[in-house]
């Protein structure tokens, strides 16, 4: 181990197999991500795009055959599932349709008939009502709660509110879909006294409750982040706590609690089980909140397991899910710049 | 008004929206045990359904959703905790493939699960799968259908952000001073990461995997057709098998069951066991980030 | 006077636009202490981690000027950054032990250097330690957690950590800040043995300090070298006038 050696070495760049290796394959399998974002856009739209191209006599009538169900009751493993185009024609019936991409602004939404029509209002004044609902019920109860945790709550009480309202984002929504269908349902009617027992209403409400956790959360986060001296600095000026929680903090914490707020939205808006449970499944054009709707996400849901791999039904469906994916998508990305602009000109012009 | 009654006034309304959500928390889980408790015993955790799923136990939902967060995890965590430690310790956070990566990241945790669903079915499904039927099967179909393979991908996708998320904050936990220590004593970057990066970060890993398994237990919409099935006479034993599930037999059951009044109890009880299954998983999960956090500061 | 090991020529360090060091040029030479000295904020710490490159870690750092050790350019395009951590360690301010074992800290550096076998490893953590003047407090421990050590014996395993890889220079940031009065001066002890067979590098606020531990003290004020000498000159007869002024307490 004579020294001399070991000086020398640091003379020349040692070429590390390991550590060049590591660092390609790590770089390669963290750029996997866009991939899949990437393939997600490809592999939907792909599946959306022959609506495009389809014209009357092309398309074809959907005769649903009962034993072609992805995972429908009573099927068991060794039966194919999938029916090839070729074994569907001899099933369909060719009839003078309209072309689907011209029904898809119609008002009705009947894809298993004669003269299929796909019209996408019923579906999307269904999603805006029970978004409407579940937004009005769950942000300012979140947002209220957040502030009495944040502001007003003793420390030892925080850390007891705080993992147990966390736990309510442990529920599957699944499961807040079945105690909706299960209890609210009944409750509700029983209370408002309507017609349906399933409807936007409920399923809004149900809804709310899977975003809860979300915007609390966030909220909760972004008044913890204002610095203790705005605090500080307000009940030092003899305004109390209720003053200062909202008219100095609140006011700064603005951006988080919007943040949170779409996201939370976000989420209502993707939610397709609760929809599927408590809406009511109906898809029709109303403004009482107390019908029943469909939601675009439950369309998808509930249909896709009776649909044709290939058909025109399909195809819709697919479409519904690629304009699901561009809402979320620029949704998210809105919310990523609008925060980022917001926060950095904060900072700025605090200075 | 007197300011301090509208404090209070102010304050108190702000507590009882807690209360109400605390009441609304407590009052799902009671009535689920209410209702489910009776019927959970032995017998129903480990027996096929029977009658027309009027009788018998949730066994095989209880594997199929098993078999399923295994396979998901397989996937999911090696692919999670690379790109963890990509952003944690290898991305320069100015250059816009980390950028990119990251808002990739972020948009796989807001798209709606049923996408992923529909992911699934057009790329795993109708791609990957009707290919490799294409090439090994010569066209015969067998990879080109809904089975727990394609299903537990389509779930490792949705819980990849999860698992990210979990691990790179538990690898920003580790002082800076840990690696400068280990920089300094002449080792490469890599011997860094692997020696005193990772080992350091086991209880994130495994918060991150927690989390990732109870969500993918309990989410129903990515498997509604692309594997999940309402009755399978056997268990999965391949994985081109369907394969049944707590969350989507819940959802069947108490949807589309013609005889309520008999299946009701087995609604309860089965929402039961996916609650008490999510929930342990969770609170493990919480416990173990709070303990990340703890030895953080 | 002994051979210089360490010769820096017009070495300037710039985080951005901020110059934070200017042209410093000066010899260390070897088995000797060296203290840099100078109020917070002079540079004395950034200078430090230039001679084992770990200002490569910080972005936006960019360097003129060579640093010579053994007549070799450091900031040569051709070095081997990893290989002269090796030949040059490290002390940090704050103890830094991993979060392992003491025997764990102290063979992890002949282990990432490939050194698998138990019995040359036992040898080697019984000299570090020995060396560091630990081994009897920890001998019974060594499988216990570095972290359930005092503040004093943490940075004591640090040093261990550092000779275990057989440098030949040790750079020390400040040390003993962070230690209690008995905890220092044990550290000051050490460091006066080591210098027998190492040469060390000392940054201090502490100037008693650095007058009880070194041979040689070079002032540092806002970036600039004020002056370096041997110890006794510098605090007895300094050249310049800043120096006494510091010397003195009159600012800083």
């Amino acid at each position: 181990m004579s020294k001399k050696e070991d000086i020398v070495t640091f003379n020349k760049k040692k070429f590390r197999f390991s550590d060049w290796f590591a660092e390609k394959v790590i770089k390669a399998v963290a750029f996997l991500s866009i991939a899949v974002v990437i393939l997600i856009f490809i592999f939907v739209f792909r599946e959306a795009f022959p609506i495009f191209r389809m014209d009357k006599t092309v398309a074809a009538t959907t005769q649903t055959l009962v034993q072609e169900r992805y995972g429908g009751a009573g099927t068991d493993n060794s039966t194919p599932k999938l029916a090839d185009n070729q074994v569907a024609n001899s099933n369909k019936t060719h009839v003078p349709v309209d072309k689907p991409s011209a029904t898809l602004l119609s008002k009705t939404w009947m894809p298993v008939s004669d003269n299929p029509r796909y019209g996408l209002w019923p579906l999307f004044l269904g999603t805006l009502k029970v978004t409407l609902v579940a937004l009005l019920f769950a942000a300012p109860i979140s947002i209220l709660a957040a502030i009495y945790t944040a502001m007003f709550a003793k420390p030892r009480i925080r850390e007891i509110i705080k993992p147990v309202i966390e736990l309510l984002a442990g529920f599957p929504s699944v499961v807040i879909g079945f105690f909706a269908l299960m209890v609210m349902a009944t409750v509700f009617q029983n209370i408002f006294g309507y017609a349906s027992r399933l409807n936007a209403f409920v399923g809004g409400i149900a809804m709310g409750l899977a975003a809860i956790p979300i915007i609390y959360t966030l909220t909760e986060d972004a008044l913890t982040a204002i610095p203790k001296t705005f605090t500080e600095a307000s009940l030092g000026l003899g305004a109390s706590r209720r003053q200062t929680a909202f008219y100095v903090i609140l006011p700064a914490a603005v951006p988080g609690i919007f943040a949170a707020v779409v996201l939370g939205l976000g989420r209502i808006f993707g939610e397709t089980m609760i929809a599927l449970m408590a809406t009511g499944n109906a898809a029709m054009i109303s403004i009482n909140p107390f019908d029943s709707v469909r939601t675009l996400s439950a369309t998808i849901g509930a249909e896709m397991a009776e649909v044709v791999f290939g058909d025109t039904h399909y195809n819709v469906l697919f479409l519904i899910g690629s304009l699901l994916f561009i809402f979320t998508f620029a949704l998210n990305a809105l919310a990523e710049f609008y925060f980022k602009n917001l926060v950095v000109r904060k900072y700025q012009s605090r200075k | 008004m007197n300011r301090n009654i509208k404090d209070t006034i102010v304050e108190s309304l702000t507590g009882v929206c807690v209360l109400v959500i605390i009441f609304i928390i407590v009052a799902i889980l009671t009535i689920t045990i209410i209702g489910g408790w009776p019927n959970l015993n032995w017998t129903f955790l480990s027996e096929f359904p029977k009658d027309g799923m009027t009788k018998g136990g949730i066994f095989p939902a209880i594997v199929g959703t098993a078999v399923m967060t295994i396979i998901m995890a397989i996937a999911a965590v090696p692919f999670g905790v690379i790109t963890a430690i990509y952003l944690a310790e290898y991305a320069n956070e100015k250059s816009v493939i980390a950028k990119t990566i990251r808002f990739a990241v972020k948009t796989l945790a807001v798209v709606p699960s049923i996408i992923f669903g529909l992911f699934g079915l057009g790329f795993f499904i109708g791609f990957v799968g009707k290919n490799m039927d294409a090439i090994f099967s010569g066209g015969e179909l067998k990879w080109g259908q809904p089975n727990i393979l394609w299903a537990s991908l389509t779930m490792a996708l949705l819980t990849l952000p999860v698992v990210i998320v979990s691990v790179e904050e538990a690898i920003r936990t580790i002082p800076r001073d840990m690696r400068e220590a280990s920089l300094a004593l002449g080792a490469t970057k890599w011997q860094t990461i692997r020696k005193v990066v990772l080992p350091g970060s086991v209880s994130g890993i495994l918060t991150g995997t927690i989390l990732a398994v109870s969500r993918g237990a309990g989410e129903v919409a990515p498997i509604l057709f692309t594997g999940a099935v309402y009755f399978s006479s056997n268990l999965p034993h391949s994985l081109s098998d369907q394969f049944m599930s707590l969350g989507y037999h819940i959802y069947i059951m108490s949807t589309q069951s013609s005889n309520v009044d008999a299946t009701q109890p087995i609604q309860f009880a089965t929402t039961l066991v996916l609650l008490l299954l999510t929930f342990s998983l969770n609170a493990v999960a919480v416990i173990l980030r709070y303990r990340i956090r703890q030895k953080a500061k | 006077m002994n051979d210089i090991k360490v010769k820096v020529k017009d070495l300037s360090l710039r985080y951005g636009t901020n110059l934070a060091l200017k042209k410093i040029s000066m010899d260390i030479p070897e088995k000797m202490v060296t203290a840099f000295i100078g109020p917070s904020g002079c540079g004395k710490s950034t200078f430090l981690r230039t001679l084992n490159r770990m200002n490569d870690l910080i972005d936006n750092v960019t360097i003129e000027g060579e640093v010579l050790i053994d007549n070799i350019n450091i900031y040569d395009k051709n070095i081997d950054v990893v290989n002269l951590r090796k030949k040059v360690g490290m002390i940090f301010q704050k103890s830094n032990p991993f979060a392992k074992s003491v025997y764990d800290n102290i063979a992890f550096g002949p282990r990432i250097n490939g050194i698998s076998n138990k019995k040359i490893l036992d040898e080697i953590v019984e000299r570090s330690l020995k060396q560091a003047a630990i081994w009897d407090e920890v001998k019974d421990r060594l499988f216990n957690s570095a972290l359930s050590l005092s503040g004093g014996q943490q940075q004591r395993i640090c040093i261990a950590r550092s000779l275990a890889v057989n440098p030949e220079i040790i750079l020390m940031d400040e040390p003993a800040s962070a230690l209690d009065p008995i905890s220092t001066a044990k550290i000051e002890e050490l460091i006066h043995e080591l210098k027998k067979e190492y040469t060390i590098i000392i940054v201090t606020h502490n100037m008693q300090q650095a007058a009880r531990t070194s041979d040689l003290t070079a002032l540092f004020y806002l970036g600039d070298l004020i002056e370096m000498n041997k110890t006794e000159i510098i605090f007895s007869n300094p050249a310049k006038k800043q120096t006494e002024d510091y010397i003195s307490g009159r600012f800083g």
